[in-house]
């Protein structure tokens, strides 16, 4: 008998979610396996008081903001993309913006399997392309050093997020200009007279950007405002 | 074998890695083209899709090969090969990396000296970050369940709640680019380099889809985010000479 049309779509999200698993499990096992095996052929020991002291001081903040992360993106990212962006990582400043922009060009949405499959696609190229770019740098590391190392670049690296985050913002909030203001206007307040917020605790503040975000808008949702 | 943070042996573990996570890429594109055929997706959305990808990334991922550099100073080149292609992020492997070191009382500048010691900041940096890679296996089909269920229930507020929490995040980084604009009171105007970055990115957005819509010129449309993002990193330079 032929499958029906939601039979399939189960069918591929159950796959997805199986390989996504499989993939993902298995590399967590060989990032273990790198510092174990570098252990074992130069026959060296971890130096467990500043291992401890190392985690103590990263650990704590990187699992807290870790684990909200999970929730914050695996909705946006949809499940390929979750599955291969927790992989390869770079979310917020590349996986995330690159699968956005390709759901908004394909006019499809991201709870939809048209979005679910874009996201992927855009986000499985981005992965590729960033592996094999950094592949090519590390082959021609030597010549290329004195070039990206340059001070006359340098501005231009360290200037990415603004740069992209601003033609980013455009698209997005000319079409959802009511749902915007108060989340815009909340992180401007906090970001501006808040010294503490800076560039180190920005993937701190986006699930409290998503949240906030998420609440106002059930309020106008519910009065009928957007 | 006698180590150095370059030892050849490095690069090979790293590259079985790397080569995997290339696999898993290729094979989610792969599966993702066939389903997008299936559903009736148009085989020129999926190549634009693929393309206009494929031209984003390039700058940011030059920008994660220039922190691949800045990091081998005191790792070498082959761990920050690995942490830069899989799951870590600039941010994160420099701050972890840097409190390594110094737990271990060494520097980011130069090569670490023992195979002991590059164990140890190994391990830290990957045990740091591995919450993610443990999770997303678990939690993942949970989340988009409720997404479903979610968009099931009731369609338009599914819409909603998702457009909500990329402005959400969107926001955020907004917020991130006006961090420093207090400084300007102080008579530093580098707070305000990032601001006029955001602004030159996004009036060359505005540019591109007004252009796009006059001239028909569907291309324009299409690499819109990755020419804004080129504009703006190309404006930092001068901004930078006249700021910084």
């Amino acid at each position: 008998m032929e499958k029906t049309v939601l039979q399939q779509k189960e069918t591929y999200m159950d796959s997805v979610h199986r390989w996504g698993r499989i993939w993902g499990l298995t590399l967590l096992v060989l990032i273990v396996a790198y510092p174990i095996t570098v252990s074992l052929i130069f026959h060296a020991q971890v130096n467990w008081p500043a291992f401890v002291k190392g985690f103590i001081a990263i650990g704590p903040m990187y699992w807290a903001v870790g684990i909200v992360e999970i929730f914050t993106y695996v909705p946006m990212l949809g499940a390929g993309g979750s599955y291969l962006s927790f992989v390869t990582g770079n979310i917020s400043n590349l996986k995330l913006p690159c699968a956005l922009d390709a759901m908004e060009r394909a006019g499809v949405k991201s709870n939809s399997e048209e979005g679910e499959v874009i996201s992927t696609i855009a986000i499985a190229v981005s992965s590729i392309v960033t592996t094999l770019i950094i592949l090519v740098g590390v082959v021609l590391i030597v010549p290329l050093t004195p070039l990206l190392s340059s001070p006359v670049l340098a501005p231009a690296f360290s200037q990415l997020l603004p740069a992209l985050f601003g033609g980013l913002a455009v698209v997005f909030i000319s079409k959802n200009v009511r749902l915007s203001i108060a989340p815009v206007v909340l992180m401007l307040v906090l970001f501006i007279f808040v010294p503490a917020l800076n560039a180190s605790t920005v993937g701190i503040m986006v699930p409290v950007g998503v949240l906030f975000s998420l609440a106002v808008a059930r309020i106008l949702y519910k009065k009928g405002l957007v | 074998m006698e180590f150095n943070v370059n030892a050849p042996i490095l690069f090979v573990l790293v590259g079985i890695v790397v080569a995997f996570v290339l696999a898993q890429s290729t094979f989610f594109l792969w599966r993702a083209v066939k389903r997008a055929k299936e559903i009736g997706l148009p085989q020129e959305t999926v190549r634009k899709t693929i393309s206009a990808a494929a031209i984003f990334t390039v700058a940011p991922a030059v920008a994660i090969l220039v922190g691949v550099i800045s990091l081998s100073k005191s790792l070498g080149i082959a761990l920050p090969w690995l942490r830069l292609s899989v799951v870590g992020s600039l941010t994160y492997e420099t701050v972890a990396a840097g409190t390594s070191l110094t737990e271990l009382g060494l520097d980011t500048n130069t090569p670490i000296p023992t195979a002991s010691d590059y164990v140890t900041v190994a391990a830290v940096m990957t045990v740091g970050i591995m919450i993610g890679l443990l999770l997303v296996p678990l939690l993942t089909k949970r989340i988009q369940g409720g997404m479903v269920k979610l968009g099931a229930r009731d369609s338009r507020w599914a819409d909603i709640f998702n457009n909500a929490m990329f402005l959400g995040m969107i926001s955020a980084f907004l917020g991130y680019v006006f961090s420093d604009v207090m400084n300007a009171a102080h008579g530093d105007f580098t707070g305000l380099i990032p601001v006029f970055v955001m602004l030159t990115s996004a009036v060359v957005m505005v540019i591109c889809g007004v252009a796009a819509m006059r001239t028909k010129a569907r291309w324009l449309q299409d690499y819109a985010l990755p020419i804004s993002m080129l504009c703006g990193m190309a404006a930092s330079i001068p901004l930078t000479n006249w700021l910084g």
